[in-house]
């Protein structure tokens, strides 16, 4: 009873503080959002730059960041330890096999560094980083990558000084076309091939876990 | 995620299984000779009583059933908090999922949010940003379906070589529920869309309130098409692993985008290009160049049984052949099944007709005549899609993909009946 009380109260207190306009919607459910809940949760940005926040900061002041903050798990030359991502390198080999997919490497844009540590890191401690902090960071893992020197100053001026090199690496989904074949509608039901012989086993890796 | 090769020869798993098998059989001879003795003597469970109607008010499966579990892969990744197990498909029947053992992906933990504490924000280029409680989702029409949620890594470590010995391991990155929720269309419209102008080029980013707060971009057609605001599956509250209390259903599209613990929906006019969908979920090329946006799950299917985790222990006689099926794009229309590596095929039953996607179940009931066998079973769907070869894949996209892996796979079942991941001519 008594939570049932709270709610009410609750609700009470909420409809007389917010003044909002009058709700369009067809079932008048929920309110408005007020200004500075949406500043809170609104962080992302996209590519062309649009939700990059003041501030700045390079990788003469990343790498302390970076040692406090991210080496445990990046290392700390971006190197990546044991299976945690390698953040740097990779450079050329896409097309190779076991290809090295890092920030310089592979990551089309810039803004989606800048995003994914200020909304993500550090693992375990996310959204504690100023924006200080996250500018410092994400220029130490450029500079990383030879993509910076150590004095650049990465702020959203700046932003688009820094050219990713894997940029144009990326197409659209193509299945429809490139996969075309694959609707076949009729497939083959007898003597569809020749011969069948075993070109691969898994139980020569032995990498399946073990039953207790 | 990331992947790669390791290990050893070893037959310690099919010398267990081979134990197993015998005493099966020595137990069934006895019972020829003397009379069952399950049946001739009066057993426990037949004269005193069971547990009353307190003693579970929540019920777990039996002990006896204790291997059926989510297993994880320790050297898939670097710690377990963001990670992923695996269903356990090859001992599950029919087309539902329990929710207790449907395979688990966290990019930060699985965390525990009270529904009194759940916000849900719809933001961006709408008429009016709202925040919607628990109780107000609750407060709109409701609607229920059943659909599959796929990770796009499901099977992709079987990108390079057959890796993996088990269907719950090659393909167990599934499951299929029954969601009740309401469609985010509602939601959207109730905030208003005619801010956003033109629908056409516009998207969603939606985003997760855990400390990854994963978020995905997904574009307006299909946000006001099928997608689901969902609350309950399979009839009960999402678990906290599942993202209670409120998750997104992607229908067909890449589990990564079913974000759990939904806590906005923000409309935008670009994509976002997340880390989600660019650094990961996108496919890499032969040459080097990358798939992105590669949202739709192609159809796809497996044999759950027998399989390597559950060999045949009967011998030769009648054999029930089972196995699931799905499709991004629509239902599944049918499922062939080889006995010879793909040599030749027959069509399996299927126990429902597929629909629009959802997991469909097959089986193809044979008599066995104790010969090795190479299982393969290839799904098709109302789209006209066949599902590839091993082969045919690798011919497009190379070795590297990582994502999307939908070829057919093939268990070699050998006359003593063990089953093992092989790749075939």
């Amino acid at each position: 009873m008594s939570k049932f009380l709270n709610l009410v109260a609750g609700t009470a207190l909420a409809s007389t503080l917010i003044v909002g306009p009058v709700l369009a919607g067809e079932y008048g459910l929920g309110r408005p959002a007020l200004a500075d809940e949406i500043a809170a949760w609104n962080i992302d940005v996209a590519p062309d730059g649009t939700g990059l926040p003041e501030g700045s900061g390079n990788a003469y002041d990343g790498e302390e960041i970076f040692a406090d903050y991210c080496a445990v798990c990046h290392g700390d030359f971006a190197e990546g330890i044991d299976n945690w991502p390698k953040l740097a390198g990779g450079k050329d080999t896409l097309d190779r096999e076991d290809p090295l997919k890092t920030v310089g490497s592979y990551w089309p844009y810039l803004s989606t560094a800048f995003d994914y540590v200020r909304r993500s890191m550090p693992f375990g401690s996310a959204q504690t980083l100023t924006d200080d902090e996250v500018y410092a960071i994400v220029a130490y893992i450029l500079y990383s990558n030879d993509l910076i020197d150590d004095e650049f100053e990465l702020s959203k001026e700046t932003f688009f000084d820094v050219k990713m090199p894997n940029a144009d690496g990326f197409i659209l989904d193509d299945r429809d076309t490139s996969e075309a074949h694959f609707w076949t509608e009729t497939p083959c039901m007898e003597n569809c091939k020749d011969k069948v012989e075993i070109t691969m086993r898994a139980a020569v890796l032995d990498v399946t876990p073990e039953e207790e | 995620m990331t992947m790669s090769f390791k290990g050893t020869p070893s037959r310690r798993a099919f010398l267990k299984g081979a134990v197993a098998a015998g005493g099966t059989l020595a137990g069934a001879s006895a019972a020829k000779a003397a009379g069952d003795p399950l049946i001739t003597e009066v057993q426990d469970w037949a004269s005193y009583t069971g547990d009353g109607v307190d003693a579970t008010p929540y019920g777990l499966p039996i002990e006896y059933e204790s291997d059926v579990v989510r297993r994880n892969v320790e050297w898939l990744t670097a710690d377990t908090i963001s990670s992923i197990n695996f269903t356990p498909i090859h001992a599950l029947d029919g087309t539902i999922t329990p929710q207790g053992c449907a395979f688990e992906r966290h990019h930060s933990g699985a965390i525990e949010l009270r529904k009194e504490d759940y916000r849900l924000m719809i933001n961006g280029l709408v008429d009016t940003p709202l925040i919607f409680t628990y109780e107000d989702l609750e407060r709109f029409p409701r609607e229920n379906h059943v659909y599959f949620c796929e990770c796009a890594a499901n099977t992709g470590m079987e990108w390079a070589g057959a890796q993996l010995n088990g269907a719950q391991f090659t393909h167990g990155m599934i499951h299929n529920m029954e969601y009740s929720g309401v469609s985010l269309r509602t939601l959207l419209e109730e905030a208003g869309l005619d801010a956003a102008g033109d629908l056409k080029d516009k998207w969603v980013y939606v985003e997760g309130a855990d400390a990854s707060s994963n978020g995905r971009s997904i574009p307006m057609e299909k946000a006001l098409d099928d997608v689901l605001v969902a609350f309950k599956a399979n009839g009960e509250a999402l678990r906290k692993e599942h993202g209670y209390p409120v998750r997104l259903v992607v229908p067909g599209w890449e589990g990564n985008m079913w974000v759990k613990w939904l806590r906005r929906v923000e409309v935008t006019d670009q994509a976002i290009e997340s880390r989600e969908e660019t650094s990961k979920y996108t496919d890499t090329l032969a040459d080097g160049t990358s798939r992105k946006w590669t949202w739709v799950m192609d159809a796809k299917s497996v044999v759950t049984s027998p399989s390597p985790q559950a060999p045949i222990k009967h011998g030769k006689g009648p054999l029930v052949i089972t196995g699931l099926a799905w499709s991004g794009r629509g239902a599944i229309t049918g499922v062939d099944v080889s006995l010879d590596g793909g040599m030749n095929w027959q069509k399996a039953r299927l126990a429902a007709p597929g629909t629009d996607k959802a997991l469909t179940r097959f089986y193809l009931d044979i008599d066995w005549n104790g010969e090795e066998m190479f299982l393969q079973s290839r799904a098709r769907d109302s789209s006209g899609y066949v599902q590839p070869t091993k082969t045919q894949l690798r011919d497009v996209r190379g070795l590297n993909s990582i994502y999307h892996n939908n070829c057919i796979q093939t268990w070699w079942v050998k006359s003593n009946g063990e089953a093992e991941n092989v790749e075939v001519s």
